[in-house]
């Protein structure tokens, strides 16, 4: 926005979440909590992220339950494949080609990646648009290639529309 | 407080204590820098998840208003565990850090 309030909407969160950290609704918290959201994004802002527009908020929602779901499902079944045997490991480094070309949203593809079954983002190249994932047990790279781009990165750009 | 609800935080504690312990195991028993990387990153968050829901239940119902600490430990764990879990493995890049055999593909170079 302007020079002393770059993001209000930053400014807000922050406030509330030091709020809800102290747990004590009290007016002095309050100012407390307002000057650390007027203060963090002007401190933060050399090295803030552009963020595109979110154009289906809803579809945001669905999708982050979506996803809570999978890390639910990833929990067990990476537990399943630590106490397993260990032949039955296939671990594999895979090149995922990345459609979106935004810094923003490839982040949160990459965590929503590293929270989800038997996979963690390993690197990044934005230059060819590639991430680079370790999989824990990979039957078919491209399968996994697939799922990846089909579960999230298709919703992710549907979501912010780039 | 009713038996039902200190039943349920006795389950969830015990889950994360599990998932927890799983995790700590995957550390031990995975055979290369890479596979270990995985245990961590995930089991110890639903661990960490359900301790949380069962310290907010407990808290919640013990004093009568809701305990909101919790719901932002969750998050704050959410945001960095990928984070630190990514600089782990390209940290054990750089460091050249040797794959377990049966690997397929290549970590790049950094």
């Amino acid at each position: 926005m302007n020079r002393w309030l770059p993001s209000p909407r930053l400014s807000a969160v922050l406030c509330f979440l030091w709020l809800l950290l102290v747990n004590d609704f009290s007016l002095g918290q309050f100012l407390l909590g307002a000057t650390f959201g007027l203060l963090v994004p002007i401190i933060t802002r050399p090295f803030a992220l552009q963020r595109p527009a979110l154009q289906h908020p809803l579809k945001l929602v669905l999708f982050l339950l979506m996803v809570g779901r999978d890390i639910v499902l990833a929990n067990i079944v990476v537990a399943g494949l630590i106490l397993g045997p260990r032949r039955r490991l296939h671990p594999a480094f895979v090149e995922v080609p990345l459609d979106i070309r935004d810094g923003y949203v490839i982040t949160i593809l990459a965590s929503i990646v590293s929270l989800t079954p038997g996979t963690v983002s390993a690197d990044i190249d934005l230059q060819r648009g590639i991430l680079l994932v370790h999989g824990l047990n990979v039957g078919d790279p491209q399968e996994l290639i697939d799922e990846i781009k089909r579960r999230y990165e298709a919703p992710l750009k549907e979501i912010f529309g780039c | 407080m009713a038996v039902w609800i200190e039943g349920l935080v006795a389950v969830l504690v015990l889950l994360g204590a599990a998932f927890t312990l799983i995790a700590s195991i995957g550390l031990v028993r995975m055979r290369d820098f890479y596979t270990r990387l995985h245990g961590p990153t995930k089991a110890s968050t639903l661990g960490v998840g359900s301790i949380m829901l069962a310290s907010l239940l407990f808290f919640s119902v013990d004093s009568g208003s809701l305990s909101v600490h919790e719901v932002l430990i969750t998050v704050f764990l959410f945001l960095t565990a990928p984070v630190s879990a990514h600089l782990l493995a390209k940290a054990g890049m750089h460091g050249g850090e040797k794959l377990a055999s049966g690997t397929r593909g290549k970590p790049w170079d950094q």
